[in-house]
């Protein structure tokens, strides 16, 4: 296929991932600020929301303080904000018009129909809660019905798989980032400070990926940070934990590789990289350092962005 | 002007043969469902994404072209002298256009005057004594028909560069289908569905001889803030074809080829919808990102087929266009089946002198303008403008044509206040390949919807309507 179709792919698969993630964040932060102050004490979820997005230095720039009006507006609505959920909307829209040849009518009516809905909300803004919890509905639910109409309609093959690599790629990321931010509450076991304060900060961290179920199911247990740690780096059955997505990435690749009759580096370094956290278990992983590790994880991670750009996309 | 001949009614009250079945079933169909039909198919437009651009205004503007659901409807005898007529006059664009490029016996024989070639802008001397695959240049062309009265099929223009709205052609019929089952099960209307394996059959018949068995083609855009971009990525969906933009092409030993994820691939037939100035930095012009350095060295060396070919605009050029007839005689020494308007070329004395008298009667026309753009329509304009018009053509006086405004046909159309006439028109769209010339049995009908309005053309607000040729 064309290198460009293939690009366009997967950075549309990316954005609408982004998009579903940032609905998910604001989500659970808004669950978290709505508790009385003595359960959360003194710090600022919409400051955590503006780093776990990645966007607190360009926040910053424009703005005094982050408070919730300020930081969900640059957030789902900011046409200045490159990865506001509403440009994630219009990129996405505007990449798949690019690949309308390459994406099943079902796919195209998802995001097209959506972005038409969303025409008003841009325009508007959310005025009430309702409003604006409406509105995070309906980009995870968009989100939703394109992944399943990707998995419902299309042909198993490098049209599918590069949407693929590009949605595993940047769920990784957020799963990174997000355990990034709030790894001052994931301390070792014996460290455990307990209070109200962790067990809402977990249980956001949770619900920002939509685990918390999944924990319980798993674990049988209170929130414990070493638990949640190791739910989302290294269980392989929770789709958003890190194992998952790269046992998806090494799939895919290797599934272009077959196709294609050749491997290369993408292929390893994505190996490299399940390898390791197939290896890794969260008494190493805390004994390191989690900060340090994850900050590794983000450099390897986009370093496969790169490198699968190099190798098919460009 | 004379009254516009009605497509459905014969005067005095009588139905024309072959709107009968559409007559009783309108008078069956309450008005709320044909507006409600109408308000189902403008959603279904838009949620497929069939739009087009506007130019001049912003770049995320995307509209829709109006879509009048009451089909035009023509019998198989009407059409089968059509399309006798449309192969007739293709054929005798291909003739001319190689003949221009080659021989120029037109030109010896002074049918057609030497500096109406020479001094347009539209003729690509890089075309001269250029051989293009099979001898096709226009492998596409959209014919623009009116009809004036029951017998006569006039043209209006011949476009054989990169005409546009097949996509509508298909997809209006698409969404009739779905909207109007029961009244297709009251008609046999000749399918049209057949055109994209049609024209992808065209397209692979004119490869180059050193292309491989199977022929790789691509359709190539300006991309997606190109009006006609919903078209492109259609076609290119139904033809089962990739979708290239001019940064997706590279030219390597006279070769052309396509980045893929797999590296280089061969492309051998680019069906274009890049115009002749864009195609080529290194030879047209140089601030284009449009196209593809080198392609015209690829094309001169025989290894790529551009469709339609470079050059041909001068075919449809509409200073040409008066020539059409004489045209038609000069190649095939037959009598041409299809009308050209009346038409006045300002060019020469003798006519600028009529027309200068008779403004407010005619229509005036840029000979290099297109999409209804920069035309006087003397009846239905102000003093003023026909005065800044007479100004005009007495400074440029070879850039104007003029004719007589037409009573085009009109059909039942739906409006504010119920069914009413409106003027509408007919492209056709006519494939030439190396063995055969093909036409889908019918075309794009494009409708006026403003009253009394002539002016059909999308970017000046026209619609469009399905197309039905009874098959009988």
């Amino acid at each position: 296929m064309l290198s460009r179709t293939a690009e366009n792919l997967y950075w549309l698969a990316r954005y609408v991932e982004r998009a579903e993630y940032l609905a998910r964040t604001i989500d659970a932060t808004l669950r978290v600020t709505a508790l009385p102050a003595a359960y959360i004490g003194k710090t600022n979820e919409w400051d955590s929301a503006l780093l776990t997005a990645g966007v607190a230095e360009s926040f910053y720039r424009s703005h005094e303080e982050a408070n919730e009006h300020n930081v969900v507006d640059y957030l789902s609505f900011s046409a200045d904000n490159p990865s506001s959920i509403r440009n994630c909307i219009e990129a996405a829209r505007l990449n798949s018009r690019s690949v309308r040849t390459a994406l099943t009518s079902e796919m195209w009516d998802t995001i097209n129909s959506a972005w038409i809905e969303l025409q008003e909300v841009w325009s508007k803004g959310t005025s009430t809660r309702e409003e604006l919890a409406k509105f995070l509905r309906f980009v995870q639910e968009t989100s939703l019905r394109f992944d399943g109409s990707a998995y419902r309609t299309m042909l198993r093959n490098d049209a599918y798989w590069f949407s693929r690599l590009g949605l595993h790629l940047e769920r990784a990321d957020n799963t990174a980032r997000i355990l990034d931010v709030k790894y001052h509450v994931l301390l070792p076991e014996e460290e455990h400070v307990g209070g109200p304060l962790d067990f809402y900060q977990w249980s956001s961290i949770l619900r920002s990926v939509s685990a918390l179920t999944a924990y319980h199911w798993v674990y049988r247990e209170t929130l414990k940070p070493w638990l949640v740690a190791d739910l989302l780096i290294l269980n392989g059955t929770l789709p958003r934990s890190l194992a998952s997505c790269y046992d998806n990435l090494v799939r895919n690749l290797d599934q272009i590789g077959v196709a294609y009759g050749r491997q290369g580096p993408a292929q390893r370094h994505a190996r490299g990289i399940r390898n390791r956290l197939e290896h890794s278990n969260m008494n190493d992983i805390f004994q390191h350092g989690v900060h340090e590790f994850i900050q590794e994880f983000i450099a390897d991670n986009s370093r496969l962005g790169e490198i699968i750009t190099k190798q098919y996309l460009i | 002007m004379a009254v516009a001949f009605d497509e459905m009614n014969i005067p005095g009250g009588d139905l024309r043969p072959a709107y009968q079945e559409l007559a009783r079933w309108l008078k069956e169909t309450p008005p709320e469902a044909l507006e409600y039909r109408r308000q189902e198919a403008e959603l279904l437009f838009r949620r497929i994404g069939i739009t087009f651009a506007v130019y001049g205004e912003s770049e995320s503007t995307e509209r829709l072209i109006p879509f009048d659901v009451i089909p035009r409807i023509m019998s198989g005898k009407e059409w089968t002298v059509l399309e006798k007529g449309l192969k007739q006059r293709v054929k005798a664009l291909n003739m001319f256009l190689r003949d221009i490029y080659h021989g120029r016996e037109i030109l010896r024989a002074e049918v057609v005057p030497d500096d109406l070639i020479f001094q347009n802008p539209v003729f690509r001397p890089e075309m001269n004594g250029q051989q293009v695959p099979h001898d096709v240049y226009v492998h596409i062309a959209g014919i623009d028909i009116v009809r004036v009265d029951a017998e006569d099929f006039i043209v209006l223009e011949d476009n054989a560069r990169t005409p546009s709205g097949v996509s509508y052609m298909l997809e209006n019929r698409e969404i009739m289908m779905r909207l109007f089952p029961d009244l297709f099960a009251r008609h046999r209307v000749a399918p049209v569905e057949r055109y994209p394996d049609e024209l992808l059959a065209a397209l692979r018949s004119v490869a180059p001889h050193s292309a491989s068995g199977e022929p790789t083609v691509a359709l190539l855009t300006p991309g997606v803030y190109n009006s006609a971009y919903y078209e492109h990525s259609f076609l290119a969906d139904k033809l089962g074809v990739e979708l290239v933009e001019g940064r997706d092409l590279i030219v390597k030993n006279n070769e052309v080829f396509m980045r893929t994820t797999e590296g280089l691939k061969r492309v051998d037939v680019i069906y274009r919808r890049v115009d002749d100035d864009f195609i080529d930095p290194l030879t047209f012009r140089p601030d284009s990102v449009l196209g593809v350095p080198g392609l015209m060295s690829a094309y001169a060396a025989g290894n790529i087929t551009l469709a339609n070919a470079v050059g041909t605009g001068i075919a449809d050029d509409k200073a040409i266009y008066s020539y059409m007839p004489d045209i038609v005689k000069f190649y095939l020494g037959e009598e041409p089946i299809l009308k050209n308007v009346p038409t006045w070329r300002c060019r020469e004395p003798k006519d600028l002198a009529y027309v200068l008298d008779n403004l407010s009667d005619l229509v005036v026309k840029e000979v290099h303008g297109s999409g209804g753009y920069g035309m006087l329509i003397g009846p239905a304009a102000t003093k003023a403008t026909i005065e800044a018009f007479r100004e005009k053509l007495k400074r440029e006086p070879e850039g104007f044509i003029a004719q007589p405004t037409l009573a085009l046909s009109t059909c039942p159309t739906c409006t504010a206040t119920g069914l009413a006439p409106r003027h509408v028109d007919l492209r056709p769209f006519v494939l030439t390949g190396s063995k055969s010339t093909t036409i889908v049995p019918g075309g794009l009908t494009r409708v006026a919807l403003k009253e009394g309005s002539l002016v059909v053309n999308s970017s000046q607000g026209g619609g469009t309507k399905d197309t039905w040729i009874l098959d009988e």
